[in-house]
């Protein structure tokens, strides 16, 4: 096969047993690779409705036809399983350069079955797999861990593994893979943990080959042009990284700080991107085949928050920063480098200690059950959480479960800023319309990259649209999503998508596989594969109830600055967007439409 | 006016592209240990730089070769190697002091940079400049611009 290798690789984790299995080519066309070839192969061969901690769910760890090549930012990788914090489908996205390596190694996925009886690694090399013990590794960091494994295998593998969060089940846990890259969200790495594997390495010597070379190279050409010309991939990106955000969303008014109590934060100055620049950057850093290079190595010389990583990106940035009301950029990027090292996502990390902060500054928690104060601003206080949550300490233990089980715990849900239980990442509904429906109806819960309106809606990619209009904003979202889900499950990095869009993509697919593949097959492809989330998700025992937003979304209007007065107006947006899906007034897709797609 | 390739370590991000364009072009398929140039990668010293052949004047796998396989474009000042008389027998990997001749297994020869006949790929590809094909003495005169400059702003520093 060409783009994809064509090999599956299947890892019993139970009975200790490895085989390698023919990747089919018509189910690959139909479904593409890494996040719809993933979902499917997940939606196809577990109950959605197991426990996620269970040794009866899967862990797939899938790259794309274009992962490999020289298409724009062609590193991803995807982590694919059912998540323990949403209870959705879950489908997390890495770069560095493990995917890559992965196909190199002869293999486009893995997919990992039942449960080790002790802690074990994976060593992945050339078209062979050693199921190695771990138990040395067992409570080490990820930087330990990656670093003991490239000792005991190859200098030149690349080691994706968990922290102690992982270990520990923190429902937010993550996959890191080559020390500073993360499979983020939802959990990915406490399903990991569960099934007590502790890391996969992989290495190999082998080719990724495309069919139509002279096509290929045209290809990547054009798209290197298109990544150049556009501002925000060739300055603003790789000069202050994803940070750079900070400043403009904050001026837009959806900086969504303490908790999302108010949309400007008055300390954004200090945390912005380009403060990261002036105080703490050390030099850029890309993913593998990324003309972009937006990674920030940091070191941190404050002896108090010494640390020398990578990130803050602009959403732990927000998450450890704006949202727990902190505005210490050393502060935060010791956060971000102990997320980093615990193996968690700083996203719901953040977003959980501020939900904390909130309850604890309603009175609704008391020093008695966190074991000392938890306010806003106190960034030691929220750098001592962090590392609680990734040990399971004290108060930690109950952060480690996500905003929205700690404040039912407590009796305020309304205080968690989560949407199916997943915290939201860094922009409030509130500032802009179609990122709010968006949220309600992603089939991850709260998150921004599954489809991006505030391209459209404040940075006018592909083109702006009035943030607080309800209207067409239904269709805008479908778009996104689709698109989105395409570029996921291709290889490439969705940055690309501020400079390039489908038409490009489709090149880069029909010249890497030989596909014949017209632009409206691509889009309905994208189409099919969230659709087939969200068959995943309604089987899981979800419904159309659960495409809502928390009341400070859709009652409390904006307290202040742009966007002050504003409330999500999904009650307008989300009947219309059900009928765009073809999906009756409950949220569940039609048997016409399903059929329209092939998913019947 | 003779070009060579040059390297601005400084420049690096460690994205590899130098590596697939290479690859691409030499064997059709995207292989980092088919490139003649290959990516230093140091993350804990935040260092990152291609390594590519600079095409010795008195090479030392040219003088190592004993197949003859190995020559000079005197020209060009480029060192070719003639895969047809490459027996593989990995002298010349031995005899660069720089690691950039390496023996490519699915060969069984010896490969190296030949700066792709004045159209190097590689730096077709680097998105960033740290690899440059540009007159050979540029690099060395960018360097004593720079001097030159902290010499101007140090001398005004302490004018009377």
């Amino acid at each position: 096969m060409k783009g994809w290798i064509g090999k599956i690789l299947r890892v019993d984790l139970t009975k200790g047993e490895w085989k390698a299995e023919d990747l089919d080519r018509n189910l690959a066309q139909k479904f593409i690779g890494g996040r719809g070839l993933g979902s499917k192969i997940l939606y196809d061969e577990i109950d959605p409705k197991i426990d996620p901690l269970s040794s009866n769910n899967k862990l797939i760890m899938a790259t794309g036809p274009l992962t490999g090549t020289s298409a724009s930012a062609a590193g991803r990788y995807m982590a694919i399983t059912k998540s323990p914090l949403t209870g959705t489908i879950a489908c997390s996205n890495s770069g560095g350069q493990f995917g890559a390596e992965l196909k190199f190694a002869g293999f486009d996925l893995i997919i990992v079955e039942g449960k080790a009886k002790e802690p074990v690694y994976l060593y992945v090399e050339d078209g062979k797999v050693e199921i190695r013990d771990a138990k040395h590794l067992w409570g080490k960091t990820t930087h330990e861990t990656t670093d003991q494994i490239l000792s005991e295998t190859d200098m030149d593998a690349r080691v994706a593994c968990i922290g102690p969060a992982g270990e520990k089940l923190v429902r937010f846990a993550c996959i890191v893979n080559e020390k500073h890259r993360a499979a983020g969200r939802s959990g990915v790495g406490a399903v990991m943990g569960s099934k007590n594997l502790k890391a996969i390495a992989v290495k190999g010597t082998g080719s990724v080959s495309v069919a139509n070379k002279e096509a290929f190279r045209k290809a990547t050409l054009d798209g290197f042009q298109k990544v150049k010309a556009n501002p925000v991939t060739s300055a603003g990106l790789p000069a202050y990284g994803t940070a750079i955000l900070v400043n403009v969303i904050n001026q837009h008014g959806l900086f969504p700080t303490r908790n999302f109590q108010q949309g400007v934060f008055e300390g954004a100055e200090k945390i912005s991107g380009e403060s990261i620049a002036d105080q703490i950057l050390v030099r850029n850093r890309a993913c593998f085949a990324c003309p972009i290079g937006c990674g920030r190595v940091i070191r941190v010389t404050d002896p108090k928050y010494a640390c020398f990583g990578e990130g803050p990106e602009y959403e732990s940035d927000w998450s450890l920063g704006a949202c727990c009301g902190v505005d210490n950029i050393n502060a935060i990027g010791k956060a971000n480098y102990l997320c980093d090292i615990l193996g968690m996502d700083p996203i719901s990390t953040g977003v959980t200690i501020a939900c904390g902060m909130e309850l604890f500054q309603r009175g609704i928690l008391s020093t008695k059950e966190v074991g000392g104060s938890l306010n806003f601003g106190d960034a030691d206080t929220m750098l001592e959480m962090v590392r609680a949550i990734g040990y399971r300490e004290g108060f930690g233990d109950l952060l480690a479960e996500g905003s929205y089980r700690l404040a039912e715990r407590f009796g305020h849900p309304e205080y968690s800023m989560s949407v199916k239980k997943q915290e939201f990442p860094a922009y409030d509904g509130r500032g802009a319309q179609g990122m709010g429906l968006q949220y309600a109806t992603s089939n991850r819960g709260a998150c921004h990259v599954r489809g991006y309106m505030v391209a459209a809606e404040i940075m006018g990619s592909p083109q702006k649209l009035d943030p607080f209009d309800t209207e067409e904003k239904a269709g805008w979202d479908k778009g996104f999503q689709d698109t989105t889900a395409v570029v996921d499950s291709s290889g490439i990095c969705l940055f690309n998508t501020f400079a390039f869009g489908a038409p490009e993509i489709l090149e880069y697919l029909r010249a890497a596989t030989g596909m014949e593949m017209t632009l409206e097959d691509l889009m309905k492809a994208g189409e099919r594969i969230w659709n087939l989330e969200r068959l995943f998700n309604l089987k899981a025992g979800l419904t159309g109830k659960d495409d809502c937003l928390p009341e400070r979304f859709t009652k409390e209007p904006m307290p202040e600055g742009p966007a002050k007065g504003h409330v999500v107006r999904l009650e307008k947006m989300l009947p219309e967007y059900y009928e765009l899906r073809g999906w009756d007034k409950d949220g569940v897709p039609t048997k016409e439409r399903l059929k329209e797609l092939g998913l019947e | 006016m003779i070009k060579k390739i040059s390297v601005y370590p400084e420049k690096c991000t460690a994205c590899r592209l130098c590596e697939l364009g290479c690859s691409f072009k030499k064997i059709g398929e995207f292989n980092p240990i088919a490139s003649r140039v290959r990516v230093s990668i140091f993350g804990e010293d935040a260092f990152y730089t291609p390594i590519i052949c600079t095409q010795c004047d008195e090479a030392w796998c040219l003088k190592a070769c004993p197949s003859g396989a190995i020559s000079r474009d005197v020209g060009a000042k480029v060192v070719k190697i003639d895969p047809n008389r490459c027996v593989g027998c990995r002298m010349c990997t031995m005899a660069c002091p720089f690691g950039t001749i390496t023996y490519y297994t699915p060969e069984g020869k010896a490969i190296k940079c030949d700066e792709c006949d004045g159209q190097p790929e590689c730096v077709l590809f680097c998105p960033t400049g740290a690899l440059k094909y540009e007159e050979e003495s540029t690099p060395t005169r960018l360097k004593r611009v720079a001097t030159a400059r902290k010499l101007e702003s140090s001398s005004k520093e302490v004018q009377p």
